[in-house]
């Protein structure tokens, strides 16, 4: 579904991703891992066609096009979901008008009738259940004085909603308490299923114990040094990023 | 370094005017030129008074006297008085048509186009419309409906001629004649506008609405509309406003009055759509407008909402005067600036009364070239005891060659009043824009969907029949911008 060839990306002239190499194929769950400023969050955005970083070198497919050529809401008609790390509040926009928008213009582009106010709010209900949310927050404007375990949770909705093929989730579970991440986690754990394929972007091993990667990539310095199964989590939790590296510095050669 | 966003935003600013066409008619027509000969000539035309023709003698020789305003912040080439047209009517067989049939179907024809039936059986339910082209109101709906509670809804010239005491004793009672530059020349060469009277009393069962049209070449429009609600009464009023598209600029200064007695409610909406100039900004509307309300009678309210997208400059602070005790004046506004556009806005609230309160929401959009200012005066007199003010003013910035102004004016002499002011400026944030791509939503329609929100709380004031015409003109007036 996804494949990563060698990607390059910078920000203001400023290297950030340095040659990153992944294939993620539906069905599966990827943890990419990493300490910070080590370009996780780059990755995510690049991924999800922030235009804020340039791409400098290499290719990204999804299934079967160039990534990197579609628009944001483009790639996201066609299935990619980015759960953003810091949700952006909209004053006045209704939740509940934006996420129908949303949904249609995808089901729209998928081919499927559009829903309206009344079929997408038996639509809607159903979703919030899962992720334990007010139905009362659906009036109101996007994220505006949402605490931030109801922002993240709302990104799960969001991606409940929209049905992805392809979700990215950027620290999703950073700043919650364990009883949020619990619930983000069963949210994510409900969303798994064959034909959809999940990123989790993290920094602290904590989320996997509640969601079980198929595979984990250790990113350091713009680059994956290793890649491993569940395990890896738990090695690196032990030997830290630090660890990680002086690993990868003795076994593999360096990219020129 | 211009983004793909930034290009699209600016495809989407330059969007066509859709209301630019002309209406090939006759008319009755004066030589451009302004002095003593043309106003008698207009009053003339018009059978007015005697009394009528004084006061607009008095106002043009007060006129000659005043220099044009330059304090305000918008630019423009000198405007010359004497090659304006100060009198173009459709012609008609008869002095005015007396019924809907009389009306030349051209007539009817063009407000079709614009989406303003004049077919009551047509029109618009629960609507009733004074439709002016150029200088003369052409048709009033629902007039017999409304007598029969006896609401005068007709237009300026009929009130002179039929209810000559009722614009005797308020005229220029809100705005006096010698108020400013523009507001005294409408005084001496006003053509035609609208009156409305809502007896003690009575709640006007449906939306009362002028329809103001500018077509022939070189004129100026100069209307009048007068509005009294007598006590404990209720009135919605609404005015649209189009002009063809022309590469020249044309002066609409117009002056709207209105009076509030005892427990009276007066609301009064606006959709200005004038042409905004083409998008290197020639030609357009100069939309230099006089409004205000006086709060006469205790317990009044006047409410003034505005959706301001269209005219090459808007130069207009719609007010209230707070005389009566308790007392409340509102302002409500939207006011878009694409491509050259100017604007100039805001409201002027005059506590007197005790207790009166009044509520201030302005949301400037900028996109383009365009430079929005607000310009608000708060004023509580020394006998206005517990008057207390809110204002709110934010303004929303697309793309990076626009401009947003705020200059807002305190003058507190009681010491119980209390005064809030809030504002914000922000720019269509990247961040926004993303979020909602990311969702799927189109660069359009996630603008849209940002101004929309931005614009909400004004929105949520108009009469429901005309929000929504007011968010499609808003996206419309937007399309080709972007942040």
């Amino acid at each position: 579904m996804l494949e990563i060839r060698n990607l390059h990306a910078s920000v203001e002239g400023h290297e950030i991703l340095k040659g990153v190499n992944l294939t993620v194929t539906a069905g599966e769950l990827h943890s990419i891992m990493g300490p910070n400023g080590s370009g996780k969050s780059t990755l995510a955005q690049v991924l999800a066609g922030r235009d804020t970083y340039e791409v400098t070198q290499g290719e990204v497919l999804y299934e079967g096009r160039n990534l990197l050529e579609m628009d944001p809401d483009e790639r996201a008609r066609a299935g990619v979901f980015m759960a953003f790390q810091y949700p952006v509040e909209i004053p006045g926009v209704n939740t509940a008008y934006f996420l129908r928008a949303a949904l249609n213009s995808i089901r729209k582009h998928r081919g499927l009738e559009e829903l309206d106010a009344a079929d997408f709010l038996d639509w809607v209900k159903d979703k919030m259940k899962l992720v334990d949310m007010d139905e009362r927050l659906l009036n109101r404007s996007i994220n505006e004085g949402f605490s931030g375990g109801e922002k993240k949770r709302g990104e799960i909705l969001q991606m409940a909603v929209l049905e992805p093929k392809l979700a990215i989730m950027d620290e999703t579970d950073s700043g919650l308490d364990i009883d949020a991440l619990k619930i983000v986690a069963k949210g994510v754990n409900t969303l798994r299923s064959a034909d959809r394929a999940i990123i989790v972007i993290t920094h602290y091993q904590r989320i996997l114990d509640y969601i079980v990667p198929d595979f984990v990539h250790v990113l350091v310095d713009g680059r994956i040094v290793r890649s491993g199964g569940k395990e890896l989590a738990l090695e690196l939790e032990e030997k830290g990023y630090a660890g990680m590296e002086q690993k990868n510095a003795a076994t593999e050669p360096v990219a020129s | 370094m211009p983004t793909a966003t930034d290009a699209t935003l600016e495809t989407w600013a330059s969007q066509e005017y859709k209301y630019g066409f002309v209406t090939d008619i006759e008319t009755d027509s004066l030589p451009p030129g302004l002095d003593e000969d043309v106003i008698a000539v207009i009053s003339a035309k018009k059978g007015e008074p005697e009394w009528m023709l004084q006061w607009r003698l008095k106002s043009y020789r007060h006129w000659l006297k005043m220099t044009e305003p330059t304090w305000q912040n918008v630019h423009y080439p000198p405007i010359d008085y004497q090659s304006i047209i100060y009198y173009s009517a459709p012609k008609q067989d008869k002095d005015r048509p007396q019924s809907l049939d009389e009306v030349d179907p051209k007539l009817l024809e063009t407000y079709e186009k614009l989406g303003i039936p004049l077919h009551e059986q047509e029109a618009l339910a629960g609507v009733a419309v004074d439709a002016v082209f150029d200088s003369v109101s052409v048709a009033t709906t629902f007039k017999a409906k409304l007598a029969e509670l006896g609401i005068i809804f007709c237009s300026f010239s009929e009130a002179v001629q039929e209810h000559p005491d009722l614009v005797k004793k308020y005229l220029g009672t809100v705005v006096p004649y010698s108020d400013n530059f523009f507001a005294t020349l409408n005084s001496a060469v006003f053509t035609d506008g609208s009156f409305a009277y809502i007896p003690k009393g009575v709640r006007c069962p449906m939306e009362l609405s002028t329809y103001f049209r500018i077509n022939a070449l070189s004129t100026g429009q100069f209307e009048r509309t007068l509005i009294i609600a007598d006590e404990g009464s209720y009135v919605s009023y609404l005015e649209g406003c189009t002009a063809p598209m022309r590469d020249e600029n044309q002066l609409h200064a117009a002056v709207v009055e209105l009076i509030a007695l005892d427990d009276a409610t007066i609301k009064y909406s606006t959709i200005q759509n004038w042409y905004p100039g083409d998008k290197d900004g020639k030609g357009g509307i100069f939309n230099f407008v006089t409004k205000r309300g006086k709060c006469q009678g205790r317990n009044s309210h006047i409410s003034w909402t505005q959706v301001e997208t269209g005219a090459a400059i808007t130069w207009k602070y719609p007010g209230c005067i707070l005389l009566g005790d308790n007392s409340v004046g509102e302002f409500y506004s939207i006011a878009l600036t694409n491509n050259h556009q100017q604007a100039d806005t805001g409201t002027k609230m005059i506590h007197i009364g005790k207790n009166t309160t009044s509520n201030v929401v302005s949301k400037g959009i900028s996109a383009g070239f365009g430079q929005n200012t607000y310009r608000g005066m708060i004023k509580i007199n020394k006998g206005a005891d517990r008057a207390r003010n809110f204002t709110q003013c934010d303004s929303l910035l697309i793309g990076d060659k626009c401009g947003a102004h705020t200059f807002p004016y305190i003058e507190v002499k009681n010491s119980t009043a209390r005064m809030e002011h809030e504002a914000t400026t922000s720019k269509i944030g990247e961040d926004q824009m993303f979020y909602l791509n990311q969702r799927g939503i189109s660069t359009e329609d996630a603008v849209s969907m940002i101004v929309n929100g931005f614009c909400k709380e004004v929105f949520r004031e108009l009469p429901m029949e005309f929000a929504v015409e007011a968010q499609r003109l808003l996206e419309v007036s937007l399309e080709g911008s972007v942040g």
